[in-house]
């Protein structure tokens, strides 16, 4: 059968959970400790997001550029420079490490 | 007036993406690039970036269907991977200005990733505008397909060096929004740190999938922290 149809069943399974609460939970009034729940989860995911999952985005066999260009990327943020500068960074960051190790 | 202000939003929007685009676009070329060297038909690999619209769905389809997985198993893989965007929505249902009808919603909710719940998440109003959500949305959307399209096409020139680099893009585009905030609040850095704890640990003991790690790390760290941090929050 056609990738295609694979395709649409995986775009539907992507589109629910992203569509749902956002429309059902629209008027709902919300217990406060259910609210600090909800204003943690950013930092909560972010923390979760990166790590361990960083250490092997370079590649899966040396961690040495992604170990550069994470802490360069930490040093630009913790000085609050804009964010595409820390974007920029850590890819340079990495990608010199990139050029001695391959 | 009113039109003036959405526009001024809607580009406020399209500016705030662009952190997101230099994060997407490097990442999709990978995709494309990817897709093509393991034989996916194009259009294929096209149509994922235009109705799916999720990194890590993309590349883990890919490198299912290579492997001959079931369309079942693609499918499951698939929904869990994104049942952490359930989170996020219900997050940021709460901040999307209430005018903004159940169509509005339904159209701003496809556009919801990792990257453009992070930045409406940390926008400093506390009340987001709709077409502030439409344009950071449209940006990062153009951004994806458009690098999908490059590596379909274009790149395969890239050194490996350059290739291999990328991929820490969109990682170090989190570290940008997250370091800012743990430094203003002491509940963001519990959490945050609570989260890798346990995403680390649950990674390293191989317990479960990558999808399952985060989204149980993410509440479980986000419940602790609501629980021994409403003061500090409600002041």
């Amino acid at each position: 059968m056609n990738l295609i149809y694979l395709v649409f069943a995986m775009a539907l399974v992507t589109y629910i959970p992203r569509m749902l609460p956002m429309v059902l939970l629209q008027n709902v009034h919300l217990p406060i400790y259910v609210k600090q729940f909800m204003k943690l989860i950013p930092y909560a995911a972010l923390g979760a997001l990166i790590f361990p999952g960083i250490l092997t985005s370079t590649g899966a066999n040396h961690m040495e550029p992604a170990i550069v260009g994470c802490s360069m990327a930490i040093l630009l943020a913790w000085l609050e420079t804009n964010l595409i500068i820390v974007v920029v960074g850590g890819i340079s960051g990495a990608l010199v490490m990139n050029v001695f190790f391959l | 007036m009113n039109q003036v202000s959405e526009k001024e939003n809607f580009f406020q929007g399209v500016k705030a993406a662009m952190p997101i685009a230099v994060g997407y676009i490097p990442i999709a070329i990978a995709f494309g690039l990817l897709s093509k060297s393991v034989g996916i038909p194009s259009y294929v690999s096209f149509s994922m970036s235009l109705l799916i619209y999720a990194g890590a769905s993309q590349f883990i389809g890919i490198n299912l269907i290579v492997l001959g997985a079931s369309w079942w198993e693609i499918v499951v893989t698939t929904f869990i991977l994104n049942l952490r965007h359930f989170l996020m929505t219900a997050t940021l249902s709460q901040k999307l200005e209430k005018r903004a009808s159940r169509k509005w919603r339904m159209l701003l909710s496809f556009g919801i990733t990792d990257e453009t719940f992070s930045v409406s998440s940390f926008q400093s109003q506390e009340i987001l505008p709709r077409y502030f959500s439409l344009g950071l949305n449209t940006m990062a959307f153009v951004a994806w397909n458009v690098g999908t399209w490059l590596g379909l096409f274009c790149a395969s020139g890239l050194p490996d060096t350059v290739k291999s680099s990328m991929g820490i893009a969109l990682y170090v585009m989190f570290i940008g929004l997250l370091i800012p905030q743990v430094k203003k609040s002491k509940s963001a850095l519990v959490v945050s740190i609570l989260a890798i704890i346990i995403n680390s640990l649950s990674s390293w003991l191989s317990l479960g999938g990558t999808g399952w790690g985060i989204i149980i790390a993410t509440i479980f760290s986000a419940a602790i922290g609501a629980k021994f941090f409403t003061r500090e929050e409600s002041e």
